[in-house]
């Protein structure tokens, strides 16, 4: 047939911002996992004792690591907000005919989240 | 079907993106920017930290913290390279990308017993 | 005071002469009240009637008139030329599908694909018309009114990325047809369109960047059928895991 068929680039994600910021919504996920992996480093340091413990914490002190946290400390927020805001897409509540607007229930879901967040904090202070 | 086990994936995957966004972005201020800048001194103090963290309903939630993110990052990764491009090899890729996240898990699991 | 004009450069592809497409351009007057289509019919009826494009009811309902307007699958009987003026404005075929001519694509992929889900009501058992009608209460169809409202005009296949890296990618519009018989009182057909969209090609190779949403001119909101597809699958055979004794 002599119908003509148009390539798509490697790098169509950046010929528009709404694909742009999907690809950077996909990509939130790596610094995330890294973060999560430096976690359970601190935990293994934590089991290997005092020394180890303080030697890793004066570790992340260092400034790329902390480059790296606010880095994963955006990509994380960025996440999370994208999450939530699609959370309405996924679990439509209905109350008979009329459907809870979107904004409601991500509206609760980012109240809960501010909740979830104090109480770990707090927790991790005072507990 | 042609992929039967995808749902287990994709429930992984939901599972994981919700502890990563309700969870994620305070652990990160607390252990990566907090503690190392010396904030809350006596909180993060080793004594202390140890406690905390060796107590069994803590190890249960850094399990559910650590592991299930990293389901979430592997199916999303995977997706991640498809649509950047990457079409051969995308079994190599599933089991690579899910892989790395048992294995992560399990090294998860192997780290909270030794507290 | 003369007459403004605005520029348009428009895909053109004629197979029997052109071993690549390229673009051509013309002048047209500028009205504030003209949409892109009204354009294009002046450069048909008055400069080239060579111009090939579909379009019929140019009021938004019928889906025939979608094209690339500055890069973005819209109508063009509804995109004015005003949001655009004095900068010239490009058009080309819808994205994603094989150009046949011109402005026209070959759609034989999206058709294949909406009959693939089985967009028909598939009841349990037959009923005879003297058992009487259906009947169907106001919430029963708010469930899957939205998805119901598609009027097939593919802008969402041109926005979707997946669906361009991967043709055999089902898509949005045959999904969330497939999700507005799902969720119907009157259907109980899910499990054997289970069989085309609980696949790699089906709902799982979505991952959800929702242009489709953005782009479709009657609300269907494509990407929220789809996510619920997933879960409705996840649940599914969470179910049969747990219970694998239960018939679906």
């Amino acid at each position: 047939m002599s119908a003509y068929r148009r390539a798509m680039p490697s790098t169509w994600w950046l010929r528009n911002r709404a694909y742009f910021l999907f690809m950077v919504r996909e990509l939130t996920s790596v610094p995330i996992a890294v973060y999560l992996i430096l976690l359970l480093l601190m935990v293994r340091k934590l089991a290997a004792g005092q020394e180890a413990y303080e030697a890793y914490l004066r570790f992340l002190a260092t400034p790329g690591m902390v480059a790296f946290h606010l880095l994963a400390l955006a990509a994380a927020l960025f996440h999370a907000a994208t999450w939530i805001n699609i959370t309405p897409k996924v679990l439509v509540v209905r109350v008979g005919e009329h459907r809870v607007p979107p904004a409601l229930v991500a509206g609760v879901n980012y109240a809960a989240w501010i909740v979830v967040s104090l109480l770990i904090a707090w927790i991790v202070m005072r507990g | 079907m042609t992929r039967s086990r995808e749902p287990l994936w994709w429930l992984l995957f939901a599972a994981g993106g919700t502890v990563a966004a309700f969870l994620v972005p305070i652990h990160i201020a607390l252990s990566g920017i907090a503690a190392p800048a010396g904030l809350l001194q006596e909180t993060f103090a080793y004594d202390r930290m140890r406690a905390l963290v060796s107590h069994p309903v803590s190890r249960f939630y850094l399990f559910v913290l650590i592991a299930l993110p990293l389901f979430h990052w592997a199916h999303r990764f995977r997706f991640t390279l498809i649509d950047l491009g990457v079409h051969s090899a995308r079994r190599l890729i599933a089991v690579l990308c899910y892989g790395t996240a048992v294995a992560g898990a399990l090294a998860t699991v192997a780290v909270l017993l030794t507290l | 005071m003369p007459q403004p004009t605005i520029t348009l450069n428009i895909f053109r592809y004629r197979p029997e002469q052109d071993q690549e497409p390229g673009f051509q351009t013309y002048e047209v007057p500028y009205r504030r009240d003209w949409v892109v289509l009204d354009a294009i019919n002046y450069i048909k009826d008055t400069l080239d009637g060579s111009l090939s494009y579909r379009w019929s009811c140019r009021m938004g309902i019928c889906g025939s008139c979608g094209m690339m307007i500055n890069g973005v699958p819209k109508l063009s009987c509804a995109t004015f030329l005003k949001e655009y003026y004095p900068a010239p404005v490009r058009v080309e075929p819808l994205a994603n599908f094989p150009v046949e001519r011109d402005l026209v694509i070959v759609l034989d992929d999206f058709m294949q694909k909406l009959t693939s889900i089985k967009p028909w009501i598939i009841p349990k058992e037959a009923k005879l018309l003297s058992a009487g009608e259906y009947r169907q209460t106001p919430a029963e169809l708010a469930r899957y009114k939205q998805f119901s409202m598609c009027i097939n005009c593919m802008l969402c296949y041109a926005a979707c990325p997946v669906y361009g890296l991967e043709p055999r990618f089902l898509g949005p519009a045959a999904i969330a047809l497939a999700q507005r018989y799902n969720l119907d009182s009157r259907d109980q057909g899910r499990s054997q369109r289970q069989e085309v969209l609980a696949t790699e090609e089906g709902i799982w190779d979505c991952t959800l960047v929702g242009e489709c949403t953005t782009v479709c001119p009657a609300h269907v909101d494509p990407a929220g059928a789809i996510q619920q597809a997933k879960l409705a699958t996840a649940l599914d055979w969470v179910k049969g895991v747990l219970m694998p004794w239960g018939k679906r």
